[in-house]
C-alpha cells in the first residue's frame, strides 16, 4: 500500500533520468504479478517435458470427453445462473411482493453452502436409495426400474448442484448493477412507451450486462475448477481428469498438459467477456438519483414473483440446511464435538487473515491498472486472474514447488555457511496455505473492486488532481469512502470462500491443524455423509453472517437513498 | 551499518537454531497419514500415552502426501507415512520415499506376502474386495470368481464405483498380475458390458443399490459392508441385511487382499520413534483395536476378529506379493480407461 505514497514524495531529482515514478509502480506490480503467478506458472512449466505416452493414452481416450463434459458442464450453468440470477435480482429490487424485503438478502444464502455439500445433501436425499425415491417404491408398492425418476448423480445434477449454489455471484453483481442504475434510463424507456418487461429486457438488463458477465465468468471459473462435486457424481472433467492423470497414472507431465488446455478455455472465456464489453465505457453520465419506485405486485404477478424468487433460496438453502440440520441431530451422539471450537477458530481465522490479504492486494492492484492502464498491466493482470478457475490441488502444488525450493535452498546454505539446518521454514507453516488461498482468491476480490472503481468517472481522479492531490491521497480521500461497498462485498466474499476451500487446505495445512471443511471432507470420505453433517453445518453457520452482511451492505448502497448520504458525498 | 546488519543476522539465525533446536528435543514422531483423523488419531493417542512420544499428525489423500514428501525433500519432517493400500506405497517406495527398516517384531509379526521385499513397508491391517448379492435373487452356486463377472448371464446386473477409485485399480492390477494384460483386458471389456449403470457413488452406494433391486451383484470392500451392519443408521441396517457376501476364487488362488499399512520416510528425523510406532501399530492392542472399530482383519495370526467379520467365516486368500498390485498399477488405469469403464 505504500508504494504510491513513497513514489509520491520522492523528489524527481533523485532518480535517474528516463526512469520516472511510473516505471517503478509499474516495475512492482510486474513483480506482484509475477510472485503471484508463481504456482499456476510452475506447473506449466513442466508442460514440456515427456510424458511417457500418458498424454497419447488421453487423446485416443478420454480427452474429448473431458472437453465435452467440462464444455456442456459450463453450459448448463451458464443458462441455470442467469435464469435465477438476474430475474429475481430485477424483482426484488424494482418492484414490491410479500416476502421481497426477506428475500432481498436471503437470494444470496446459498453462497454459505459449499458445492460438495450440497451435492452429498441432494444425493443422501434423492439418490435410487434415498428415502424419497424409497418412499415412492413404498407408497405405490413399486420396485427399482418400475418407474422414472431423474438420476442426481448426472451431468444434468452436477449442473443444478453449482447452479443451485452459484448463482449468487451473478444475483449479488447484477442487483448491484440494477440498484445502482439511474432511474432517469427507465423512466425515459417507460415514456417512450416501453412495458416494464421490455424496460428490463431492453434497457436495464444491456446496461448491467458488464456486472452480469463479471458475476457469469466467476460462476464459470468456479465450475471449472470444482472437483468435490463432480468427482462424487462420477463425471469425467478435466479437473477429474487432471487428477487421474496425475495420481493414477503417475504422469505429473500430462497432468500440466491437460491443466494448460483447462487454462486457455478460462484465458478464451476471459477474453470474450472483455471483448463482449468491447470499447463501450458503463460510467453513469447522470447522477440524478432518487428513490426507486418500486410498483407493489398484485394477483397471479405476486404469486409468480414470489414463486420465482423463493424457488433458489428453497431449494439452494432452506432445505439442505433443514436435511443437515435433521442428519446432525439424527448423529449427534456419534459425533466428537470436543474440538469443535478450535476447528471453527481455525477455520474464521484462516479467511479472516487470506480476505484481509487479499482485499489489500486487490484494491492496491485495480487502482495502479486504472493509473496505467498499459498492456504490460493489463495482461499481468490478466493472468493473475486465472488463479480463480484453477483447481486448488493444482494451485497447492504449484505452491509447494517453489516454496520447498526455497526452503531448501536456504537451508542448504545455511548448512554451508554456519552449520546451522534450518529446516522448512515457510512451506509448513499457515504462510504457505494463505498464500495459495491469496493466489486462488485474489481475482474474486480483484474483479470486485474493478466493478466499483469502473463506475466511478475518471473525472473524479481529475478533480483531485487540480486540487493538488496525489495519487495515494485520491484514493484514500475520494476512491476509498466511495467504495466502502464494493471493499466490503469483496473482503466477505474471499472470506466464504476460503471458509469452504477444501483441497489446498488438505495438502498444505501444518500438523495437527484442522479445520471444519477438512472434518466434514474426512467424514463424508469414509461414505458416512450424515456424522459429515454436524461440521457442514457449522461451515454453512459461519459463512451466513458475512453473506448477509454483504447483502444488506449493498441494499444500503444505492445512491440517492437517504438525501443524508448524499450530502456527505457531497461534501467530500 | 554493516556491524547492525550482521548483529542481526546472528540474532536471526540464533533465534532459528533454538526453534529448530527445540524441534528435535523432545521425543516425538510426525506422521504423514491417509487414513482419516478419527481412524487413527484414536490410536496414536493410546501410543503416545503408553511411550510419551508425541504424534503430530497430518491427514490427506496417500498421492498429495507423497507429493508433497518429494517436494520436501531432504528436510521433510514426515516419519511415518501411513496409507490404505498398497499401491500407494510401492509408488512412495519408487520414488525413493522410503527407507528399509530392520525390526525383529515387525519381521516376526508380519507374514512375508504383505511386506515389501527390501523391508520398506509393512501392512498393519488386511481387507478384501469381495462380491456381494442379492439374497433374494441371485443363487450364491450361481457365482465363482471374479473372472466369471465377465459372463454374458450377467448383463446389466453389476454395481461397481469408478475406476479412479484406487481398491478397484488395485483388484484390476492383481488380475493383470494373473492373467496377463490381453485377458484382463478382454474381462474389463465384458465386465463392462455387464454394468447397471454408469459407475458412480461409493462402495457403501452400490451395495445399496443391490439392497433396493438396481444391480444384483456388486464389488466392495469388506470393511464397508461390515459397517452398514453395524451401522447406527435403521436404513444402512435395513439395505445390509438384503445382501450377503461371497468369497470369490476360493476353489483357485483366493480372494483378493489390499491392505492399510506403514512406513518410514527416507529422511526421518525421528527414526526411532518412527520404528517404535510401527511395532506398535501391530501389536496386540493396536490389531484389536483395528478389528473391533474399523471391521478390518488383523494382520497377525491369532488376533480375534469383530462379530460381524466372525460371522462370515474364514475364507482362502490370494497370497499374491502385494507389490504386484503396485507395479500393475499404471497398467490398469489405462486398461480401464480403454475399456470404457468410467
Amino acid at each position: 500500500m505504500s508504494l504510491p505514497q513513497s513514489i509520491r514524495d520522492t523528489p524527481r531529482g533523485y532518480l535517474p533520468s528516463g526512469i520516472n515514478a511510473r516505471h517503478i509502480t509499474l516495475a512492482g506490480i510486474l513483480l506482484l504479478c509475477l510472485l503471484l503467478s508463481t504456482p499456476v506458472l510452475t506447473v506449466f512449466s513442466s508442460i514440456g517435458q515427456d510424458s511417457d505416452g500418458a498424454w497419447q493414452h488421453l487423446a485416443d481416450t478420454l480427452l474429448w470427453s473431458y472437453i465435452g463434459q467440462s464444455l456442456l458442464l459450463m453450459l448448463g450453468v451458464a443458462l441455470l445462473v442467469l435464469l435465477i440470477g438476474v430475474a429475481p435480482a430485477w424483482l426484488v429490487t424494482m418492484t414490491r411482493f410479500p416476502g421481497s424485503r426477506i428475500l432481498e438478502w436471503a437470494l444470496v444464502l446459498p453462497l454459505a453452502m459449499p458445492a460438495y455439500i450440497i451435492a452429498y445433501t441432494y444425493t443422501g436425499m434423492l439418490d435410487v436409495t434415498g428415502p424419497v425415491q424409497g418412499f415412492i417404491r413404498e407408497t405405490f408398492d413399486l420396485r427399482f426400474g418400475d418407474y422414472w425418476f431423474p438420476s442426481i448423480r448426472s451431468s444434468g445434477g452436477a449442473m443444478t448442484m453449482l447452479a443451485l449454489v452459484l448463482y449468487p455471484y451473478v444475483y449479488l453483481l447484477s442487483r448491484t448493477a440494477f440498484l445502482e442504475q439511474s432511474v432517469c434510463v427507465l423512466e425515459v424507456s417507460r415514456t417512450l412507451g416501453a412495458s416494464p418487461w421490455r424496460s428490463f429486457s431492453r434497457v436495464a438488463v444491456p446496461l448491467a450486462r458488464p456486472a452480469i458477465f463479471a458475476g457469469l465468468s466467476l460462476v464459470l471459473m468456479e465450475t471449472l475448477a470444482d472437483y468435490g462435486t463432480v468427482q462424487y457424481f462420477g463425471l469425467s472433467t478435466f479437473t477429474t481428469g487432471i487428477f487421474r492423470t496425475w495420481f493414477g497414472m503417475g504422469s505429473a507431465p500430462a497432468a500440466a498438459q491437460l491443466s494448460a488446455v483447462l487454462l486457455i478455455f478460462i484465458f478464451c472465456l476471459v477474453i470474450g467477456e472483455q471483448w463482449s464489453r468491447s470499447r463501450s465505457r458503463y460510467h453513469h453520465t447522470s447522477s440524478k438519483y432518487s428513490q426507486l419506485p418500486r410498483p407493489r405486485l398484485r394477483g397471479w404477478k405476486c404469486w409468480a414473483a414470489m414463486i420465482y424468487c423463493g424457488l433458489p433460496v428453497l431449494l439452494g438453502f432452506v432445505i439442505p440446511f433443514l436435511q443437515l440440520a435433521w442428519w446432525a441431530w439424527d448423529t449427534r451422539a456419534l459425533v466428537d464435538f470436543s474440538n469443535f471450537g478450535e476447528l471453527m477458530w481455525n477455520s474464521l481465522k484462516l479467511a479472516f487473515i487470506a480476505a484481509l490479504i487479499a482485499l489489500g492486494l486487490g484494491l492496491f492492484i485495480s487502482y495502479s491498472k486504472r493509473l496505467q492502464p498499459g498492456l504490460a498491466m493489463r495482461s499481468s493482470v490478466r493472468v493473475l486472474g486465472l488463479g480463480y478457475a484453477v483447481p486448488g490441488t493444482v494451485i497447492a502444488v504449484g505452491v509447494l514447488i517453489p516454496f520447498t525450493w526455497l526452503d531448501n535452498t536456504f537451508d542448504a546454505w545455511m548448512q554451508a555457511q554456519f552449520g546451522i539446518s534450518t529446516g522448512l521454514l515457510l512451506s509448513g507453516s499457515l504462510t504457505a496455505l494463505v498464500f495459495a488461498y491469496v493466489v486462488r482468491f485474489l481475482p474474486v476480490s480483484m474483479n470486485t473492486i474493478d466493478a466499483g472503481l469502473g463506475k466511478i468517472k475518471p473525472t473524479m481522479d481529475d478533480a483531485g488532481r487540480s486540487m493538488g492531490m496525489g495519487s495515494w491521497q485520491i484514493l484514500r480521500r475520494i476512491h476509498v469512502p466511495m467504495l466502502r461497498t464494493s471493499l466490503l462485498t469483496a473482503t466477505l466474499l474471499v472470506f466464504v470462500d476460503v471458509l469452504k476451500e477444501l483441497p489446498a487446505t488438505l495438502i498444505l495445512r501444518p500438523f495437527n491443524f484442522n479445520t471444519l471443511a477438512i472434518r466434514t471432507y474426512e467424514l463424508a470420505n469414509q461414505e458416512r455423509l450424515t456424522e459429515a453433517a454436524a461440521s457442514a453445518l457449522m461451515i454453512v453457520l459461519a459463512g451466513i453472517i458475512p453473506v448477509i452482511l454483504i447483502s444488506l451492505s449493498i441494499s444500503s448502497s444505492r445512491p440517492g437513498k437517504s438525501s443524508e448520504k448524499e450530502k456527505r458525498h457531497d461534501n467530500r | 551499518m554493516r556491524k547492525v546488519l550482521s548483529g542481526l543476522f546472528t540474532l536471526t539465525i540464533m533465534v532459528l537454531a533454538t526453534l529448530s533446536g527445540q524441534q528435535a528435543s523432545a521425543a516425538e514422531v510426525n506422521v504423514y497419514s491417509a487414513r482419516e483423523e478419527n481412524l487413527i488419531k484414536p490410536l496414536l493417542d493410546r501410543f503416545s500415552d503408553e511411550t510419551g512420544i508425541r504424534v503430530n499428525l497430518i491427514t490427506a489423500g496417500a498421492d498429495e502426501l507423497t507429493t508433497r514428501m518429494e517436494l520436501e525433500g531432504a528436510n521433510s519432517p514426515a516419519d511415518v507415512l501411513l496409507t490404505v493400500d498398497v499401491g500407494r506405497l510401492w509408488r512412495a517406495k519408487e520414488a525413493d520415499l522410503l527407507q528399509s527398516v530392520d525390526s525383529d517384531v515387525l519381521m516376526r509379526q508380519v507374514p512375508s506376502q504383505y511386506r515389501d521385499s527390501d523391508n520398506q513397508w509393512f501392512a498393519a491391517s488386511l481387507r478384501s474386495r469381495v462380491i456381494v448379492y442379492d439374497k433374494e435373487r441371485v443363487d450364491p452356486s450361481e457365482l465363482s470368481t471374479y473372472e466369471a463377472l465377465a459372463d454374458p448371464k450377467w448383463r446389466g446386473d453389476i454395481c461397481v464405483r469408478s475406476s479412479s477409485n484406487i481398491y478397484n485399480q488395485s483388484l484390476v492390477a492383481s488380475l493383470v498380475s494373473h492373467n496377463g494384460l490381453d485377458d484382463t483386458q478382454q474381462w474389463a471389456q465384458s465386465l463392462v458390458e455387464n454394468f447397471a449403470r454408469s459407475p458412480q457413488g461409493g462402495d457403501r452406494d452400490q451395495i445399496a443399490a443391490v439392497a433396493i433391486g438396481q444391480c444384483q451383484l456388486a464389488l466392495v470392500n469388506t470393511y464397508y459392508f461390515a459397517g452398514m451392519i453395524n451401522s447406527t443408521m435403521d436404513d444402512q441396517r435395513e439395505q445390509a441385511s438384503r445382501v450377503a457376501v461371497f468369497w470369490p476364487n476360493q476353489e483357485g488362488r483366493g480372494a483378493h487382499i489390499n491392505i492399510s499399512g506403514a512406513a518410514v520416510a527416507r529422511h526421518a528425523p525421528n527414526r526411532q520413534e518412527a520404528v517404535q510406532l510401527m511395532e506398535y501399530l501391530v501389536s496386540d492392542e493396536a490389531q484389536e483395536w483395528y478389528a473391533e472399530t474399523n471391521n478390518e482383519y488383523p494382520v497377525r495370526e491369532g488376533v480375534p476378529v469383530s462379530d460381524t467379520l466372525a460371522s462370515w467365516g474364514a475364507f482362502k486368500a490370494d497370497d499374491l506379493a502385494l507389490e504386484q498390485l503396485g507395479i500393475h498399477n499404471a497398467e490398469a488405469v489405462r486398461l480401464m480407461d480403454r475399456a470404457g469403464w468410467r
